[in-house]
């Protein structure tokens, strides 16, 4: 999808388009693994959905800013480049100011490095425009990604643990599945389901991946 | 229209040439009815609470079918008796102390995700009443390996709790298990008529030949799943099954319990996730023989029948795209 000729977009769309439209989880079903990796709890899965908002906000207008310098041949891995030094800096934020939790999920915080959808919209979106629109298409795209995450935590928290944020709601036991790596991945795919039907159903959309027929 | 005889050679049609009148539903039907002696073994030795699980189970299967099919606009198939079986099947796979959340979650995975989500009936890749159980053995380990006593009367719940032969085997050894029933003949003749601890409708070994006799005289499936998987898990547990070296294991033993006469007769014949040629289909079953004692020797669980199918389900496709059948009538370069 080409946005470089679409130089009336405002902010707010770019922001609307990354959380809704182009959903990283639902919608372009990428990034998946740590999708499924980390949200078996709310915090771990709000924590790592705001790092990768910072990333790729940060990444993106980075972008933006050296794209007339960057030569088109070398720039995946000019891309890398500027990633990995935003990753950086969070992970040395994180392991400077909330220890406790960069023990739980540093793997994770630094294999942002390749997640595909960052790299994804540096590609797409902010080596074709400006700082500005870049910006907000990086916002848009890790509030996206933020929300995906912590949908899929809420439900795999309160289904696996009886417990959101750590306190307990339901007093129940619980159903271990739903913590472990394939609980992830059916409640990734009902809720993928549930929102390809909202689409389908309300929006007239074919859902992810363009499915159709029955 | 009459057509005169001679001129009746010249009919063409298009296949199937031959039919008669077997259908999916009566089929399911059949099944069930196959499994029936089982069942009732179950219900005598574990109790009115065997049929209240297995009751749950069925219940859940049909609302789950009804449910899906209701909500993506299909037929409703309920009534061809695949919900049914899907049901009684898992019922029989559940311990009879098992609490009514797990019979109506469990079935709901097995009907709703593992065949519905699929395509329904005959697109599901595994085979639905096990992925329900191993769904509710990973989700509730606990309650799931709570096995009671088999008490061979109608008394009340509070039955005793006791381990599996199959788990005293893997924690005392064989020697640990004659003690508890006595003396080998004892142990074989329990073993047979069921009297021992177990999921509800796999412990009746001679209830399930019964059913499983009946189905291969019926002719619903043939003898080269279960006796491939048999002799596999018998040849395998006589070489590596003893603690005293090689050649020193307990076939019988191994044969007669955990899930495996249920697994090898009912579970891995099923047509929709088993190979469907000959040959294919003794190697699934070899596959599902070699994986069961693997998991049984050497894994963490003490029964390993329903990941061995499971595991062996997804190489139902691969298996059957490398043993296809000869095409005749093709030249000989375009048969390949």
């Amino acid at each position: 999808m080409s946005h470089q000729h679409q130089e009336k977009v405002s902010y707010w769309a770019l922001v609307k388009n990354g959380i809704i439209k182009e959903n990283t989880i639902f919608r372009l079903v990428i990034s998946l693994c740590p999708a499924i990796a980390v949200t078996n709890s709310v915090k771990n899965g709000f924590l790592l959905g705001a790092a990768v908002v910072f990333v790729q906000a940060m990444v993106n207008s980075t972008v933006a800013l050296l794209r007339n310098f960057i030569h088109p041949r070398i720039r995946i891995p000019i891309f890398m480049l500027i990633i990995s030094g935003w990753v950086t800096v969070v992970d040395m934020l994180m392991a400077a100011y909330a220890r406790s939790t960069y023990k739980e999920i540093g793997l994770y915080i630094q294999i942002i490095v390749a997640f595909a959808s960052i790299l994804a919209r540096a590609e797409v979106f902010a080596s074709k425009n400006k700082v500005g629109a870049s910006f907000f298409d990086g916002l848009g795209s890790g509030l996206g990604f933020l929300v995906a995450l912590v949908t899929i935590s809420f439900f795999r928290e309160l289904l696996g643990k009886g417990t959101l944020i750590g306190y307990t709601i339901v007093p129940v036991k619980p159903m271990l599945i739903m913590i472990l790596p394939a609980g992830g991945f059916l409640v990734t795919g009902l809720l993928m389901g549930f929102f390809n039907w909202i689409d389908m159903r309300f929006y007239g959309g074919k859902g992810a991946g363009g499915a159709g027929g029955h | 229209m009459a057509v005169a005889k001679k001129d009746q050679a010249l009919i063409v049609t298009v296949s199937p040439h031959i039919r008669n009148d077997e259908t999916v539903s009566r089929i399911m039907w059949t099944v069930s009815l196959s499994l029936l002696p089982a069942f009732v073994s179950g219900v005598y030795f574990f109790g009115p609470r065997a049929l209240y699980v297995t009751a749950l189970c069925i219940i859940g299967s049909f609302f789950s079918e009804w449910l899906v099919e209701k909500m993506t606009g299909k037929e409703i198939t309920i009534r061809d008796g695949s919900a049914f079986l899907t049901g009684l099947l898992l019922g029989m796979n559940l311990p009879s102390s098992a609490p009514f959340y797990i019979p109506l979650v469990s079935s709901f995975v097995a009907v709703a995700i593992t065949k519905q989500l699929f395509g329904g009936l005959g697109y599901n890749i595994f085979n639905p009443a096990l992925i329900g159980r191993a769904f509710a053995l990973i989700t509730w380990p606990r309650a799931m390996t709570t096995w009671l006593e088999p008490t061979a009367a109608f008394v009340g719940l509070d039955a005793k709790t006791t381990a599996t032969p199959l788990a005293i085997l893997k924690e005392g050894g064989m020697q640990k298990v004659i003690e508890i029933f006595g003396d080998k003949m004892n142990l074989y003749t329990d073993l047979l008529i069921g009297h021992r601890a177990g999921s509800l409708g796999e412990t009746s070994v001679i209830a399930l030949l019964i059913g499983g006799a009946f189905l291969i005289y019926k002719r619903y499936i043939t003898w080269h799943i279960p006796l491939s998987f048999l002799a596999t898990v018998a040849l395998m547990a006589w070489i590596f099954g003893g603690r005293e070296g090689f050649f020193t294991g307990d076939p019988i033993l191994h044969l007669l319990s955990g899930g495996l006469m249920l697994g090898a007769i009912f579970m891995a014949t099923d047509y929709v996730t088993c190979p469907s040629t000959r040959i294919g289909q003794i190697i699934f079953g070899i596959g599902c023989g070699l994986l069961t004692i693997l998991i049984r020797l050497k894994a963490g669980y003490p029964e390993g029948v329903m990941f061995a199918i499971l595991l062996m389900n997804c190489f139902s496709p691969l298996i059957d795209r490398n043993m296809k059948s000869k095409v005749f009538g093709l030249a000989k370069e375009a048969q390949k």
